[in-house]
């Protein structure tokens, strides 16, 4: 297994990272590294083995269908990096 | 006056109680002394004014019946804090002011403690040496430009350099026991699920847990008594029935049958670190309890399991921060070049990393081979210890597998870098709790620890065999303040 | 009309095309906060005013589900004849778009609440089964508005988190007249079932349609592109026309279908490819680690089993049996719940000597033709229910005739009269009494001897001449079969 350049551009395109070529190319090697070290695992057979998703073995607690939160607009919007009072601002999104 | 600082918690709150010491005396000598331990970078943000207000207000109308009357405390920058900055060492969430609380830190406030201010760590708790934090490197009291581990590393600083009289960190893979064991102090990493994780920063949801770091097993048992509550904000959060840890903290461990797993003596495991597992193992039989040799057959695949799992939820947990709603935004042409400038200049090269993992391992044609794999792997970490706790009824293990590092030893190795969590990651995955006490140095007078696993919710007991313990290795830190002119 | 006729085929030269159609249908849960947070879910409120900290994703913050989200999705189920799955598992499906705060949207990919299932649609020649595949609960997102700046997109939380319910269809549709019928009839389910209100121009109902082509008696499907969020019926119709033919066009011009998404521009009446969704559509699907597997046991399925309502299929051939109404009567009385609420209350009303196919009619005729012309909804009819009975029961009863009903309801359109006060104060009331009307049609025959002795030497068109002028005589309250009757006998 090995990851090569063109891996690592296509994961920094879905993760919306850029990375510059010298950026990529210092992760080619690290990743590689790790992945050789993360292989070990395929030492082990285990198709017959349950996949563990939450080590919290209950099941969901569920609440009951009533509205609390009151308009905290201002609260919600404060943190902003650019808002207009009434909206969360983005540069503009090309469809 | 320096005294004060000295003490441990339990100490302060006693003396608090019996009004030998006021709120404002104790928080003004936290406070002086982390002015003059500027060097240790313990801190991201100082809240000491308003500290030093809050603790007049306590005097004023003094409530001692409370579990922490009075006594201030940093804490770590991952947990949300009303009102004050809230970082978790990033930059993509520098000059970020929650306007919530998580809970854990609720149930501090509530029992009367008093923010003293935010301490420094790995960029979202993804480090071993809190190299990683956006606001610098931490010091180790215990020597110059040594490493205090990470990710809790200013947390654990602050408590070994008497920064503050105790704290909480957070542990994912090892981020509370690593740098307490790095800075001979106590650290618990609680069951999963004790400890609400509503309001803190997230890694890896699956496997974060809020936990107390203190100067001795007692003021840790204290904590954790405050911090663990079941909090239905918080979906894995469990309401099972909790003990007065404190209170019912006990030296008594008297026919206690401890495990100990053979898997543990790693390859190119330094000889110090044997001798001192050797001198516990002695220790535990002193205070009257059994070893039994244990194993746990797949240790060494949960490394590799943790680099799957942790990245992978890793890398849709930080997707929220994309210039939107909070935190630092790049500026771009267009929605996506502004996403792609934000992030990449927003975050720092591990977290970078670790986003990039995790998001190869669970796209298409990949989520098999590693995502599923290591869900099941996970599966049988945790059925080994599920075995062995037919047996026994806690198992004692190192730490971690050497003592603390010089700073920026590790940086350019990423793999060597993870191999520190060795012996604290199975417990993450398998969700259950590890505390890690200070039990011997090694040859260049650095501390070193060793870990207590426990049964899930078993908390109590891991408490008292640690407390046990403590009281056998008669522990003390060589601290020589060097940073303090 | 023969089935053969009735189908939708696209020709060309020497071939023709089936059109294949699969929806994903997106209806929003009726509940009152949203699916994991307790924020408000109201239409229409100001941007942002109904947004938590947890559906802006603010750090640290956890999803924690609503259980009437989770008992609206297995209602559904329930009316969709699908199986319930006792244990089911939230998703995060990972992209990145201004308007999902997360990063990810809670969705059930592998493990969905309600798994296959199906739906009748009453085509004009008989009826059909479309399949469905799957209905899961997901999270809606929030809105970007692209048009009230030149630069900038702005982006309202308010729908960030409300609860969907997705309801995926088999590719079993083959023309745009059963697509329409499908969405009537799933939103027709889901309105008895309470479970969303099907308001398509609130957005609480829209789909994302899946078209293919392929030559007629074909068995494999063509490739298949998708048409995101299309929020009407008639949209949706148009967008499957276009589309198909685009495809058949391609098909003929000897190129090949991509398969992608696609977006349906309602001015220019097309489709067009997106491309802004291109490079990001691996999901990377996994378990939302916030979240554990929801469960749920066989007394809460059966308890909520125990409170579905009769629903349309059933209550239609209720209607047919037991009121002896046609199909198409009946049909027309199910579709939408309120007025088959509105007509079962007639029923009720109308006691035991009930006329239903005189109630039928008038719900259909002049009820229906007064709620088109004034824009109302049933649940608004200016004449209530009760009303209506009263005045059928009075024709039925003989007490005015058909002719005064309808004076009579014109009446009761102003205050919802009661059409019995009605009558009695405007003096409507049919003449019955066989003496008076004799000693009326009497007086009209010797007042018109010439015309009598006309009628009897052949002329039969007079006898409506005598009925005018009995009825004209009565104040148009006579009863015209008496005036009939006495009438024949008397000339
Ligand atoms: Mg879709
Ligand atoms: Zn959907």
């Amino acid at each position: 297994m090995s990851i090569d350049l063109k891996t690592i551009k296509h994961i920094s395109k879905l993760s919306r990272i850029s990375v510059d070529d010298q950026r990529a190319k210092k992760l080619v090697g690290d990743l590689n590294s790790i992945f050789d070290f993360i292989e070990k695992l395929n030492e082990l057979k285990t198709e017959n083995v349950k996949p563990l998703t939450s080590i919290a073995e209950t099941t969901l607690k569920l609440r009951s269908d009533e509205v609390q939160s009151k308009n905290i607009r201002k609260e919600i919007i404060k943190n902003s990096p650019q808002d207009n009072e009434d909206y969360f601002v983005v540069p503009k999104v090309i469809e | 006056m320096s005294d004060i600082t000295k003490q441990s918690l339990t100490e302060l709150v006693e003396s608090i109680k019996n009004k030998k010491l006021s709120s404002s005396e104790v928080t003004k000598a936290f406070i002086e002394r982390s002015e003059k331990s500027k060097v240790l970078n313990a801190f991201i943000t100082e809240d000491f004014t308003s500290a030093l207000d809050k603790a007049k207000k306590f005097d004023q109308k003094p409530n001692l019946d409370l579990k922490l009357p009075g006594i201030p405390m940093a804490i770590k920058d991952l947990f949300c804090t009303k009102n004050i900055k809230t970082t978790a060492g990033s930059k993509i969430l520098n000059n970020f002011v929650p306007t919530y609380e998580s809970t854990v830190t609720e149930n501090i406030w509530n029992e009367g403690a008093i923010l003293l201010g935010k301490l420094n760590c790995d960029e979202f708790a993804m480090g071993s040496s809190n190299e990683t934090s956006f606001f610098g490197n931490v010091q180790n009291p215990i020597d110059k430009n040594l490493v205090p581990g990470g990710s809790s590393g200013g947390s654990a600083s602050a408590v070994a350099g008497q920064l503050t009289p105790i704290t909480i960190g957070t542990d994912t893979g090892g981020s509370i026991r690593q740098p307490a064991s790095f800075t001979g102090t106590v650290g618990l990493k609680p069951t999963y699920g004790s400890c609400s994780r509503y309001g803190i920063v997230a890694f890896a949801s699956s496997l974060d847990q809020a936990g107390p770091m203190a100067q001795n097993v007692k003021d840790c048992a204290l904590l954790q008594e405050v911090i663990s509550s079941f909090d239905a904000k918080d979906s894995t959060s469990i309401d099972f029935k909790r003990s007065h840890y404190s209170k019912d903290l006990t030296n008594n461990i008297k026919g206690k049958k401890i495990g100990i797993p053979k898997e543990y003596r790693v390859d190119g495991m330094p000889k110090e670190i044997d001798d001192l597992w050797q001198k516990g193992i002695e220790y535990v039989k002193d205070c009257g309890a059994e070893i039994i040799n244990i194993s746990l057959p797949h240790t060494s695949y949960a490394l590799p399991t943790y680099y799957i799992v942790a990245p992978a939820e890793a890398s849709s947990n930080l997707a929220r921060y994309d210039g939107v709603k909070y935190g630092f935004r790049a500026n771009g042409k267009n929605l996506i070049d502004m996403y792609e400038k934000t992030r990449s200049e927003g975050f720092g090269a591990e977290v970078q990393r670790r986003i990039m993992i995790g998001t190869y391992v669970l796209s298409s044609g990949y989520y098999d081979a590693y995502y599923l794999k290591a869900q099941k792997v996970r599966r049988l970490i945790k059925n080994d210890f599920d075995e062995a706790y037919k047996k026994v009824d806690a198992i004692l293990t190192p730490s971690t597998p050497s003592s603390a590092f010089k700073i920026g030893e590790k940086t350019n190795d990423p793999v060597s870098m993870y191999l520190n969590d060795i012996f604290t990651v199975p417990v993450n995955l398998a969700g259950l709790p590890g505390i890690s006490i200070p039990a011997g140095h090694d040859t260049k007078g650095y501390p070193l620890g060793l870990q207590i696993i426990g049964k899930a919710f078993d908390e109590q007991n891991i408490l008292n065999i640690a407390f046990a313990m403590e009281e056998k290795i008669n522990f003390k830190n060589k601290i020589t303040d060097w940073w303090i002119k | 009309m023969s089935k053969k006729s009735r189908e939708y085929l696209i020709n060309r030269k020497d071939n023709q095309y089936e059109v294949v159609i699969g929806l994903e249908v997106h209806a929003q849960v009726l509940s009152k906060s949203k699916l994991f947070s307790n924020s408000a879910t109201k239409f229409g409120a100001e941007p942002n005013t109904q947004v938590s900290l947890v559906d802006a994703a603010f750090p640290g913050m956890l999803p924690v589900i609503n259980e009437f989200c989770v008992k609206q999705a297995i209602k559904t189920g329930i009316g969709l004849n699908a199986k319930i799955n006792k244990r089911s598992v939230f998703d995060r499906k990972n992209y990145f778009y201004a308007d999902l705060p997360q990063g990810y949207q809670i969705s059930q990919f592998k493990d969905p609440i309600v798994g296959e299932g199906k739906v009748i649609i009453d085509l004009p020649d008989g009826h059909k089964e479309v399949g469905i595949e799957r209905l899961h609960l997901e999270q809606d997102a929030g809105k970007s508005i692209h048009d009230l700046d030149p630069q900038n997109t702005f982006v309202d939380l308010n729908r960030s988190g409300v609860a969907l319910m997705e309801i995926v269809s088999k590719p079993d549709l083959r023309s745009p007249d059963e697509v329409s019928i499908y969405i009537k009839k799933l939103r027709s389910i889901m309105r008895y079932l309470g479970t969303c209100d099907g308001n398509m121009q609130e957005g609480s109902l829209r789909a994302d349609v899946n078209v293919s082509v392929r030559e007629k008696g074909s068995k494999e499907f063509g490739t298949r592109c998708e048409i995101k969020n299309v929020n009407s019926i008639k949209f949706m119709q148009m967008a499957i026309e276009y589309e198909a033919n685009r495809q058949v066009d391609l098909i003929e011009e000897g190129k090949t279908i991509n398969q992608e998404t696609r977006l349906f521009d309602t001015k220019k009446n097309e489709t067009r490819s997106m491309r802004s969704k291109e490079d990001a559509h691996d999901y990377r699907y996994f378990p939302d680690p916030d979240l554990l597997p929801l469960e749920v046991s066989d007394e809460f399925v059966n308890k909520l089993r125990s409170e579905i309502p009769e629903l349309p299929d059933d209550k239609k051939k209720r209607f047919i049996n037991e009121f002896k109404l046609s199909a198409y009567e009946a049909t027309i009385l199910v579709t939408d719940i309120e007025i088959a609420k509105y007509f079962e209350e007639v029923v009720a009303k109308m006691g035991k000597n009930k006329d239903m196919k005189l109630a039928v009619n008038w719900i259909t005729g002049e009820l229906f033709a007064v709620l088109n012309s004034k824009n109302l909804e049933i649940t608004q009819s200016p004449v209530s229910a009760k009303n209506l009975a009263i005045l059928v029961n009075l024709i039925k009863n003989g007490t005015i005739s058909g002719k005064i009903a309808k004076t009579v309801f014109e009446l009761m359109l102003k205050n919802d009269e009661d059409p019995q006060k009605i009558v009695e104060e405007k003096g409507l009331k049919q003449q019955s009494d066989p003496k008076a009307l004799e000693v009326l049609i009497d007086k009209i025959i010797n007042n018109n001897r010439e015309k009598a002795i006309e009628y009897k030497q052949g002329k039969e068109k007079l006898f409506g001449f005598f009925v005018g002028q009995a009825m004209k005589a009565s104040g148009g309250k006579a009863n015209p079969q008496l005036i009939n009757e006495i009438l024949k006998k008397k000339l």
